[in-house]
């Protein structure tokens, strides 16, 4: 932004903003609330739902304040006679198209339109229904992710930019002029069909119910209540530091065991943590590398692709089997940490707890939609079963928690269960972008030379950050016999999140412009943290806010490396054997297919 | 200036010894800033419709830091009732393309596009064949600049310079923010004159006798003289160059069918004026601006039917990106069948005509903007029509 300072007024108040400041962010400077629908700050502005219209002295009409930049000696009006008139009839319209069905709607509550509605008091119906009339009725179910009610979608669009400028994936997109304009996908065919990668980015801007994520409540409570079926739930590392956020709490509020302590009294009969397989995944992902490397620098085998690419974001695998399905080798073959517990809680945790596979429903609770596709993939079913049963997202735990009747800041700490419920901080930090990165440079290091990574405190700061595609490397220094080979070896890293972040970084990657070892990729913006489950709103200072409490959470644990996992070492010991082992091949790793775009 | 009576006026189609490519020869030799001045003082104003002062925009976009910058001709001539660039494409199209050249030459621009209305199709053989010629001549001439085409393909909405911009990028034709203006951030955000087919070969001729003989006809507000596409009830439908400034009632004198009750002045998206107030009315910027179409409704026409046809049109014209004409459009429509079905009382017309003022008001671009122009002006004039 511009030194150039602009001055203007707003409602009489003289500000000044610099050159380039639209009208709305200056009138935030002055404290004037300006309401908004199609704008959203992760976004390019858009300027059609009108609605943050104000009034511009000297010019006939009003003005989009979202689109506009100031000017020298402007003066605007937010809250003069013809703002309020005008604003108010937008809203009316914007609702005659709106099924405003709002009581049975998912997004009951957490409406942007429903809250702009009861702000400008509009009761009666002025307009002739436009939604009985038409014929954008049925809901598309097709995607066990994500679902897509064309009937409480106003136009704003923000799916569409979500789509194309931060995931790159223009699965949604407009058709259509006029009346018959609609968001929609590629020859209008169903969300499962299309490119979309489940990643639910879109669900966390859209500022009504059009697009919510398929919900499972009711089937987890069924499985709950069944006397016959023995539940567990698995936690995802970024959902402790999100989930306060919908039960009243600021953003960054770390609830780790309040939510150990919900989940046990709304009746699950374990309490587990997918840090458990975070770690895990660390273990096998860090000697699948090692494995790579080897291959690579010692064996000359040409067969092994480098860099190596994480796996446990199931939006990215999506993305990349559709976007560069000739780069699927680079893709680590393990499974994601949600899948991993999948597979054991069928296989291990029944043996060690005596109960048969088919008696346990296992449910995992997410802060992605994607996760609830990859739970139906038909590869993942390794246990004979279904590996995880249900996914759930942050939001859909937190309405679990309200439908309890649970006073969830009252709730005392809890500890996980065992087995399965043992993590590090290394796990935790999975959460945020560069947290694999993180807690595989923390295992492999010491892996190959016996001592700690060389930064303080186990902290690698050069991974962290929001940065959209983030280059680090590390020396090796100091290798054991065994790993004599890297000795000297500077292995460089990259990070991406964000699929457009990640499409720039594969380019590179695709067209042999890039020389990395390995690279950790995350469907969403600011990792899982910002993920398309998590509490909306989201966006940059949110995200920046979860990220601090991640990190709070990792450095407070007294253990921070995945190999000092103790459920984890006597998982290798009583069950797997070794990382890439028989076992874990047949249960922790998988493989991808090739997807076309259209 | 009520006094004037109707002129006919003959510049644009006019032939005599009409050789643009001279005219062009002529102009190069002038100053830039010269030919810029010329345009301002002729008093040349937009002839789409909207009316801002060409020579201004080529001003703009001639004081404008950028290597490249580009003319568009938009001849994506949409508004229902007008057929007046279909014309003057296929009869004079050398003095759009010199029009365009002059421009090129005055701001400084190497390309010129010419925005080919998709139902146009059919004219783009001849057009591409004068064109050939007439780029070699500029070259010739030794101005680095070439004129190509692109077609649209067939939405009203193309004809927003904006929304143009974005069908010639490949992108879906919607509106843009503004600011920035085409004379900053235009076509592949440049800096571009984008001029109307009609004013760019007003061009050509204020070059040829100069600006003076331009200004000295129409009045002050609306210099010169324009080509009017005349249809409806009338004996002589067709296409007529007129000198501006007269008042309906002159122009129904010479039009009509003795029997008018309404002229709708500015196609769909302009203003209906009834009988009683033509002899008030100037056709131009002081009274109502037109880009060419004059619909003439005698009296066995039902008024409710020609708004309900221009509403369809604007529903479904509408691109459906902002929420005011998107919305608006689809219940200024179902709203006066309901009306007119008494499924809603009188009365709801009043609403309409609020949702009429918030859609000018709060709309993204002028399409949305002026679907108040008809509305307004035929509920107020004709409402026993709308209503029974």
């Amino acid at each position: 932004m511009s030194e150039y300072l602009v001055n203007l007024k707003i409602n009489d108040l003289s500000v000044s903003v610099p050159e380039g400041t639209t009208i709305l962010d200056a009138a935030k400077k002055l404290n004037f609330r300006i309401p908004t629908l199609c704008h959203h700050p992760d976004l390019t502005v858009a300027g059609n739902c009108r609605v943050c219209v104000v009034e511009q002295k000297g010019s006939r009409a009003l003005v989009a304040s979202c689109a506009t930049p100031v000017s020298e000696g402007m003066e605007i009006f937010t809250n003069s006679r013809k703002v309020r008139d005008a604003r108010k009839n937008v809203i009316e319209l914007l609702l005659s198209e709106h099924n405003a069905d709002c009581t049975k709607c998912f997004k009951n509550g957490n409406c942007e339109l429903q809250d702009l509605a009861s702000e400008y008091r509009v009761g009666d119906h002025v307009f002739i229904d436009l939604v009985k009339t038409s014929a954008r009725h049925e809901i598309d179910i097709s995607s066990p992710a994500i679902q897509k009610d064309d009937s409480k979608c106003i136009r704003c669009q923000r799916c569409v930019r979500t789509c194309h400028e931060i995931q790159h994936v223009s699965a949604l997109a407009v058709v259509n002029k006029g009346e018959h304009q609609a968001i929609s996908t590629f020859l209008n065919k169903p969300m499962n069909d299309v490119v979309c990668t489940n990643c639910g980015q879109c669900i966390n801007r859209c500022p009504t119910g059009a697009l919510a994520e398929r919900s499972y409540l009711d089937q987890v409570w069924d499985m709950i209540n069944d006397e016959t079926k023995h539940v567990i739930v698995q936690t995802a590392p970024a959902v402790r530091v999100a989930l306060a956020e919908p039960l009243g709490f600021d953003p960054g509020n770390r609830v780790t065991h309040k939510m150990v302590s919900a989940l046990k009294h709304i009746g699950f009969d374990s309490v587990l943590d997918t840090d458990f397989t975070a770690d895990l995944t660390i273990m096998e992902e860090g000697t699948e590398l090692l494995t790579r490397l080897k291959k690579a620098l010692v064996d000359g085998d040409k067969s092994v692709k480098l860099p190596m690419t994480t796996s446990c974001s199931p939006g990215w695998v999506k993305f990349i089997e559709h976007t560069y399905p000739s780069l699927l080798d680079n893709v680590s073959t393990c499974k994601s940490p949600q899948q991993m517990f999948g597979a054991l809680a069928k296989t291990y945790y029944a043996q060690k707890k005596g109960l048969k596979a088919q008696d346990i429903v296992s449910v995992s609770i997410m802060p992605c939609t994607a996760k609830k596709y990859e739970a139906d993939r038909p590869e993942m079913r390794d246990s004979g079963y279904k590996d995880v049963d249900y996914v759930l997202t942050t939001r859909e735990l937190a309405m679990m928690i309200k439908q309890a009747g649970i006073d969830f800041e009252s709730l005392p700490d809890m500890e996980y269960d065992r087995i399965m419920g043992d993590s590090t901080g290394a796990a935790v930090i999975f959460g945020a972008t560069g947290g694999v990165m993180e807690a595989a440079l923390r295992t492999a290091y010491e892996i190959v030379t016996g001592s700690e990574v060389p930064f303080k405190n186990l902290d690698i700061l050069p991974v962290r950050g929001f940065e959209g595609v983030r280059e680090a490397s590390v020396t090796i220094d100091g290798c054991t016999p065994e790993w004599s080979f890297l000795e000297g070896v500077e292995l460089k890293c990259a990070i991406a999140h964000g699929l457009e972040n990640a499409y720039q970084l594969m380019k590179a990657v695709y067209e042999g412009k890039a020389n990395y070892h390995f690279i950790e990729i995350m469907a969403c913006p600011g990792g899982c943290l910002g993920g398309g489950g998590q509490p909306i709103p989201t966006n940059e200072e949110i995200r920046s806010k979860r990220a601090q409490a991640i990190y709070a959470e990792d450095s407070g644990l007294p253990l921070r490396k995945s190999h000092d996992n103790p459920e984890v070492q006597q998982l290798y010991k009583e069950f797997l054997g070794a990382p890439l082992g028989h076992k874990s091949h047949t249960l922790l790793h998988t493989h991808y297919k090739g997807r076309k775009r259209y | 200036m009520k006094d004037k009576k109707l002129k006919k006026v003959d510049l644009i189609f006019e032939c005599n010894d009409c050789k643009p490519v001279e005219v062009l020869e002529k102009t190069l030799k002038r100053d830039q800033d010269e030919i810029i001045l010329d345009i301002i003082d002729s008093g040349l104003k937009g002839r789409g419709g909207a009316g801002f002062p060409t020579g201004l925009k080529w001003k703009f976009t001639k004081n404008e830091d950028s290597a490249i910058k580009y003319v568009i001709c938009n001849a994506d001539e949409g508004e229902p009732g007008t057929f007046k660039d279909r014309e003057i494409l296929s009869r004079v199209p050398e003095k759009i393309f010199v029009g365009m050249a002059i421009c090129g030459y005055a701001i400084g621009a190497k390309e010129g596009f010419l925005y080919l209305r998709g139902e146009y199709n059919f004219l783009l053989k001849d057009l591409n064949a004068t064109l050939d010629k007439f780029n070699a001549q500029v070259k010739d001439l030794g101005l680095d600049f070439t004129i190509s085409i692109k077609s649209g393909s067939g939405a009203y909405i193309c004809g927003e310079e904006s929304a143009l911009f974005e069908s010639m990028e490949g992108k879906r034709g919607e509106p843009r923010n503004k600011p920035p203006y085409p004379t900053v951030a235009g076509y592949n955000s440049k800096p571009t004159v984008i001029n109307n087919v009609e004013t760019l070969a007003y061009v050509t001729m204020i070059c040829r006798l100069g600006a003076q003989q331009f200004k000295d006809m129409g009045t002050n507000d609306s210099r010169g003289s324009k080509v009017f596409s005349v249809s409806g009830d009338t004996p002589i439908a067709g296409i007529y160059e007129l000198e501006l400034g007269m008042t309906v009632q002159e122009f129904v004198n010479e039009f009509g069918d003795g029997d008018t009750k309404a002229v709708q002045v500015g196609g769909a998206s302009g203003s209906c004026v009834p009988r009683k107030n033509f002899a008030d009315t100037i056709i131009g910027f002081e009274g109502i601006p037109t880009g060419g179409s004059m619909m003439i409704f005698n009296s066995s026409r039902s008024m409710y039917n020609v708004l309900h046809d221009y509403l369809e049109f604007f529903a479904e014209e509408s691109c459906g990106q902002c929420s005011p004409c998107r919305i608006g459009c689809q219940q200024l429509l179902k709203g006066i069948e309901a009306v007119k079905r008494k499924e809603r009382n009188p009365q709801y017309l009043e609403d309409l005509k609020k949702l009429a003022a918030t859609m000018k008001l709060a709309s993204k671009c002028g399409l949305g903007q002026s679907v108040a122009n008809p509305f307004t002006s035929i509920v107020d004039n004709f409402k026993e029509e709308i209503i029974y």
